[in-house]
């Protein structure tokens, strides 16, 4: 394990083990940086161990282009990046980008959603990408399984998906293997910006103490609300419910991933997910469950048979507009906050492209969009 | 939503849920008893309306008893809704009319699935045995010896083909004692009691002696040791499928003083006590805490056994193992509390009526701290070497989990994440209490610090179908559609 | 490989507690009362399914509804829990090969 410089101080240190946090540190390892990444314990709030593993690009980025075409260029990067990952650790996070579908129960729908593609398109700036709108007919050819109520849908063949919870697994590993220094059960009460550097007070009922780095970046999902503000930052996150569903192990059946209903690599129909204002609280509403479930049904009426072994309800980190939060701070320089609520997707962003950022020094202009000033300047008159 | 389809609902039907759904219906409580299972009897009473095994000292009077049990619930009035899994128990969001706050019971019966609305939820979901991974144990032919029981009991079923039992503790005796009344084969019993046991165990042996299980647990030990081979010091076991194969269990091969010994086996009944099944209590947000003493999980509970979720109690080796004579006194004090506090009965009621069965849980519950220190497995059987499976539906291995825990997973959820470790089927019930204490022994710290998998409904698989027939409310639409 | 104890055979012998089903096909008896999983047993199959992880062969271990290792296919559904069906007159019993079909 590569140690740290200079009386226990670190080029820099990851707040947070998500899945912002390892790519993070995973390519800050790799651009040479000394990181030490601070996590909390086995139990937290953590979506990165609840999501539903799409690298989606269809119908992301209408109100902010330079989103659009983030999102689009991390699924162009995240073949190799997951290459990068095998080669370095073995393990296969199961990346496979074979198109993906946005099914559709009503006309209107329809009609709603490839206006929104199309707007989308529309936008100045917007890095253009194929998709195609389907009737049932077209669609049923791709997806022999709809059931009668779908009208058609949407298709794009740049969405993929991958195995999440080994995603995580595997920058960790591989975060371990590049020196990282990991500590779980580090939660950071307080960031001080003191001499140039950063001091990190970890929470006394962990393993207390203090970790110090050059620089730091608040990858801490609903966290960062919290920290960013101490060094001079702003992520005004908040969480959003999401209840999943998963199936027992299921023969390979569903060749492409849907917004709502995808079949792991393992075997299991991943099903989801729900959108609820509930704060903090994770209990599992039957109700919601059972809404989702009846919505998959009505897609894939065959699904209807097969055993739910897990269900859970993750909370989304999720901006005013919905968009990714990427900074650097004004007064605090070194400290840094990344956010976003599609953590998969952005993945192969932030750590072959973020990062290096990063690890040399600063965000440079292309960035400031994802500013969150933007939530800050006054509604004009 | 001010109705309620019962006032109580009592979760299992062993000796626990029997004797609670019996005493709170007497007194006039609206009370529904739901099992999984076809009959009630839980697991020692296991299908004792209707077992094949007439013949009454096979399975002996302890199990006899169970029949004892069942005209009281019939006289009661409580409702006994057999065959129905408990899947969830949950609060919904808002409040009743009323200003009470229902339970949800999430249920499934003969194939659909229903919500009932109670007011109180006595969980009696009983004990399962305690994991016990050793090389092969997940080759066909190896089964818990609690499962054999379910065989005899219910079907009249012994081994036939060369036969070892392996492990510790009372219910391994207990079923070699019904195996020789049966005239049932059995080529050894390997015992892994560790003999520095008996030490930890020597001071407890007073209350041991007041205990009634002396007598009868003596003679049927006696009776065992006289009639069976029994290999004692067991220090290490693993079970042998066909040379290159892995079809079925063929060999049994231990150590014992140092040397290694084989014996063919057709069937391997494994046992090392049983320990608390709470993944319905843990799902429900019940509170738990390590024990020690028993080395498992058990959800923390008051003298009533009411848990750390409202209107949530638990009764019987659900709670914490004290076995059947316990459960049954449990069953009656929960039952009590719950009346209490639905209004039925006033505090100075229920402690009045509490004195007989709280005497007797006293009674019934001495000399328990001796087995359990005696029959306390090693922790060889209890924590293995790296290359024996853990968890039995995802195939991983303690050696996995082990360098999951190098990685910095430092407790099982996040090691579940990485490793799929407790998402199988099962949730966890055959390798939740292995993983705790892997990672304790890698990490060097208490199974209590570790910590265990935080479950979530269902904690039986449903059907989609099933999921999706259950009632929503507005808002669970809007939140799933209105996007 | 388990039997029933002799005086049970005999009763079953007697045909009236007897109940016919087969397994993958073949004609098989079982006693009114055993689960799916007993009668396997009873009937000399002690694995009943391998696994969808690795193809390793499974049997019965718990018979208590929580290991999950006696899934079969009953009557064309596939992993149900055997030791939790109880045996039934004509059902069709098949052993669980890997991950279930979503058809069946
Ligand atoms: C239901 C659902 C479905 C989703 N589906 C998808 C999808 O299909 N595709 C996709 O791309 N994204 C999806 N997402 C979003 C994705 O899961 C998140 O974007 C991603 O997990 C966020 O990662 P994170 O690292 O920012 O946050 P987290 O996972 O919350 O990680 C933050 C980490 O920081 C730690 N931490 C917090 N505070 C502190 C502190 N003070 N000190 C130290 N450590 C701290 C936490 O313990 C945690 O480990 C989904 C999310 C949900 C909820
Ligand atoms: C396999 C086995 C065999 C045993 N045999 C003996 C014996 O012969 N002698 C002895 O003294 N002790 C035996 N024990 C120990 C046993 O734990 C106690 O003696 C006694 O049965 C405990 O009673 P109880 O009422 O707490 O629970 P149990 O008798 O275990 O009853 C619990 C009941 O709850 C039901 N249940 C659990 N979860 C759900 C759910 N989610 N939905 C619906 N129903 C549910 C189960 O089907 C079961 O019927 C055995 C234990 C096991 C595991
Ligand atoms: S044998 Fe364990 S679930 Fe059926």
């Amino acid at each position: 394990m590569t140690q740290p410089r200079r009386g226990g101080e670190y080029d820099v240190a990851v707040i947070g083990g998500g899945l912002v946090g390892s790519a993070l540190a995973w390519g800050l390892a790799r651009s040479g940086q000394t990181v030490a990444m601070l996590d909390e314990g086995d139990i937290a709030v953590r979506p990165s161990r609840g999501n539903f593993a799409l690298v989606w690009v269809q119908g992301k980025g209408l109100g902010m282009s330079d989103y659009a075409g983030w999102t689009k260029k991390s699924s162009d990067d995240w073949g190799g990046f997951a290459d990068l990952l095998y080669q370095q650790t073995g393990l296969d996070v199961a990346y496979r980008r074979p198109g993906g579908f946005m099914p559709m129960l009503s006309e209107e729908d329809l009609q709603a959603r490839a206006n929104a593609m199309m707007r989308l398109h529309n936008q100045p700036d917007m890095i253009p990408y194929p998709y195609e709108v389907m009737d049932r007919e077209t669609l049923r050819k791709e997806l022999p399984f709809i059931g009668p109520e779908v009208v058609g849908g949407t298709y794009c063949p740049l969405d993929g998906h991958c195995n999440s919870l080994r995603l995580l697994r595997t920058l960790h590993k591989g975060i371990g293997m590049l020196g990282v220094d990991y500590r779980p059960n580090h939660r950071v009460e307080r960031i001080e910006h003191r001499d140039g550097g950063f001091r990190m007070a970890i929470a006394g009922n962990g393993a207390g103490g203090e970790i110090r780095a050059g620089k730091v970046v608040i990858a801490a999902g609903h966290d960062g609300a919290r920290l960013a503000p101490m060094v001079g930052l702003s992520a005004p996150v908040r969480p959003q419910r999401g209840h999943v569903i998963v199936t027992e192990k299921t023969a390979p059946f569903l060749h492409h991933p849907t917004v709502y209903i995808r079949q792991t690599d393992e075997g299991g129909v991943m099903i989801g997910d729900s959108f609820e204002e509930a704060g903090f609280d994770t209990t599992l509403q039957p109700g919601v469950s059972s809404a989702i479930a009846e919505r998959a049904i009505r897609f894939f009426p065959l699904l209807g048979k097969l055993n739910v072994v897990r269900s859970w309800a993750a909370l989304r980190v999720l901006t005013p507009d919905g968009f990714p939060i990427y900074e650097e701070s004004k007064t605090a320089p070194g400290a840094f906050v990344a956010t976003c609520h599609s953590g998969v997707t952005l993945a192969a962003n932030h750590a072959l492209t973020l990062a290096p950022l990063i690890a040399a020094g600063g965000l440079g202009d292309r960035f400031t969009p994802f500013s969150a000033r933007r939530f800050h300047v006054p509604q004009a008159a | 939503m001010s109705k309620f389809d019962f006032e109580i609902a009592v979760v299992g039907a062993g000796p626990a849920g029997l004797a609670a759904a019996a005493l709170a219906a007497s007194k006039g409580a609206s009370v529904v008893l739901l099992d999984e299972q076809a009959e009630p009897g839980g697991q020692i009473y296991r299908a004792v309306t209707e077992t094949p095994v007439r013949d009454r000292k096979v399975l002996g009077p302890d199990y006899w008893h169970g029949a004892e049990l069942m005209g009281p619930l019939r006289d009661s009035g409580a409702a006994h809704w057999p065959g129905t899994t408990v899947w969830s128990v949950a609060r919904p969001r808002e409040d009743a009319a009323d200003g009470h706050r229902p339970l949800q019971i999430g249920l499934s019966r003969n194939g659909a699935a229903a919500m009932l609305t109670v007011r109180h939820v006595i969980l009696a979901t009983g004990a399962l045995e305690r994991p016990f991974p050793i090389p092969g144990w997940t080759l066909p032919g190896v089964l818990g010896a609690g499962a054999a029981q379910v065989l005899l009991k219910t079907s009249g079923l012994v081994p036939s083909g060369a036969t070892v039992m392996a492990g510790s503790g009372p219910l391994l005796w207990l079923l070699a004692w019904q195996y020789l009344q049966a005239g049932a084969r059995i080529d050894a019993i390997l015992d892994t009691t560790p003999k520095q046991n008996w030490r930890a165990a020597l001071p407890l042996l007073p209350g041991f002696l007041r205990s009634p299980y002396l007598g009868k647990g003596m003679k049927l030990m006696l009776d065992v040791r006289r009639k069976l081979t029994v290999i004692g010091n067991v220090t290490a076991l693993r079970a042998e499928g066909a040379i290159g194969g892995d079809s079925a269990l063929k060999s049994v091969v231990y150590t014992r003083n140092g040397a290694e010994h084989r014996l063919p086996a057709d069937t391997l009944l494994l046992h090392q006590g049983v320990i608390p099944n709470l993944n319905l209590a843990n799902a429900t947000g019940c509170a738990q805490r390590w024990d020690e003493q028993q080395r498992c999980w058990r959800p923390t509970t008051d003298a009533w056994g009411a848990t750390s979720v409202e209107g949530v109690s638990l009764a019987g080796d659900g709670a914490g193992i004290g076995g059947a004579r316990a459960a049954e006194e449990a069953g009656r004090l929960a039952a009590l509390d719950a009346l209490h506090r639905l209004g039925r009965i006033g505090r100075e009621q229920r402690d009045q009526a509490a004195v007989p069965f709280r005497a007797a849980l006293d009674r019934a519950l001495t000399g328990r701290a001796f087995l359990d220190t005696l029959y306390t497995p090693a922790e060889a059987f209890r924590v293995p070497a790296d290359d024996t499976i853990v968890c039995r539906c995802e195939e991983i291995t303690a050696g996995a989990v082990r360098e999951a825990v190098r990685m910095g997973c430092s407790g099982p959820n996040q090691a579940k994440s990485f490793l799929r470790c407790g998402m199988g089927p099962c949730q966890g019930r055959l390798c939740g209490p292995t993983v705790t204490e892997v990672i304790a022994v890698e990490r060097g710290v208490s199974p209590a610090e570790v910590g265990y998998y935080r479950l979530r409904p269902p904690v039986k698989p449903i059907t989609l179908a099933e999921l999706a027939a259950l009632p929503k409310t507005d808002a669970d639409i809007d939140a799933v559609f209105k996007h | 490989m388990f039997r029933r104890l002799p005086e049970i055979e005999t009763a079953l012998n007697a045909a009236a507690e007897a109940v016919a089903f087969t397994i993958d096909g073949r004609p098989a008896k079982a006693r009114a009362g055993d689960s799916v999983a007993a009668a396997l047993l009873a009937n000399g199959v002690t694995a009943c399914r391998n696994t969808p992880v690795s193809g390793a062969a499974r049997g019965p271990y718990c018979m208590m509804g929580i290991c999950f290792d006696c899934l079969v296919t009953i009557d064309g559904t596939g992993n149900r829990q055997g030791c939790q069906v109880r045996v039934s007159p004509g059902m069709a019993v098949e052993t669980q090969n890997g991950k279930r079909e979503v058809e069946r």
